[in-house]
């Protein structure tokens, strides 16, 4: 059976999430636990007149969550490395399925694009939020994230594999389409979190993830070719 | 990414199957650190949804 190109991709994907995981845990998760400090100071004195989008405190319920320190690190690196392994999965599926080759040198393209499609596209309309800011119905903004991704990601599998006019004009509209429909925004952008916090966050997540991406890519490039010639001897 | 399929060392068939386990799989995991709702879920996967850039609560 074809476990040995399954369990490549997979240990691609989780390599890359161990590092993903580092990169949170010195530059991400202290911004996310400076702005829950913002939130819970928010709650405490909030008399509810304000924001009415106010995301679900998540501290106030009893429901289980892993202690704050090591508990919640192990969580959070594990949630990335699982997390990678799947964006690893869907891009060497992606590129089996289609019958094209993630090789050495194009590795990199191929991290890349999953970067565009998957964190950059739906970035620009929904920016990667601290816990605190306000944000529309969650359900509206997970199909908006959905639809950007299937519809960036088609258009850049057009823009690298067919030189049809045709095929250049579908891949511009599959891009901007999105993006002209709107993401779901909240009524009031009110928050207690400082903006200059917010924006520190977006560019440093931006940038973990455009790493996190280059490598599944590159491990890909690497890894899948010898796994293929493996698994058909 | 240049097409050479002829030098694939499996058969279409076999990519085909192989590429979509590999879909399935990645959706699942995707899914499950990034949109399920159950609030175990999204407290352990928290900081991770945040990072990646997820829509979380």
């Amino acid at each position: 059976m074809l476990t040995r190109v399954l369990l490549a991709v997979l240990l691609c994907g989780m390599a890359a999430g161990l590092a993903m995981g580092a990169m949170q845990h010195f530059r991400l998760t202290p911004l996310i636990l400076q702005a829950e400090t913002f939130e819970h100071a928010e709650a405490g004195h909030s008399h509810g007149t304000t924001i009415s989008q106010e995301p679900a405190q998540e501290s106030a319920s009893a429901e289980w969550a892993p202690q704050d320190g090591t508990e919640r690190t192990v969580y959070t690196f594990a949630a990335s490395i699982l997390a990678s392994a799947g964006f690893a999965a869907l891009l060497a599926g992606a590129a089996l399925m289609t019958g094209k080759t993630i090789s050495r040198k194009s590795g990199w393209l191929w991290g890349l694009c999953g970067f565009i499609a998957m964190t950059l596209a739906p970035a620009a309309g929904l920016a990667p939020e601290l816990p605190g800011m306000p944000a529309a119905d969650l359900f509206a903004r997970q199909i908006w994230w959905l639809f950007t991704i299937a519809a960036t990601a088609s258009a850049l599998w057009l823009l690298a594999f067919k030189r049809e006019p045709w095929a250049v004009v579908l891949a511009l509209a599959l891009v901007i389409i999105p993006h002209i429909i709107g993401a779901p925004q909240p009524t009031e952008h009110e928050s207690g979190v400082p903006a200059a916090l917010a924006s520190q966050f977006v560019g440093a997540s931006l940038g973990a993830n455009a790493a996190m991406w280059l490598l599944i890519g590159i491990l890909l490039g690497y890894v899948l070719p010898k796994a293929e010639a493996a698994e058909a001897s | 990414m240049t097409t050479r399929s002829i030098s694939f060392p499996l058969s279409v068939s076999q990519r085909i199957a192989i590429g979509a386990l590999c879909l399935f799989l990645g959706a699942f995991l995707t899914w499950g650190v990034g949109m399920a709702q159950d609030s175990r879920m999204h407290n352990a996967a928290h900081d991770t949804r945040h990072a990646i850039g997820f829509p979380c609560h």
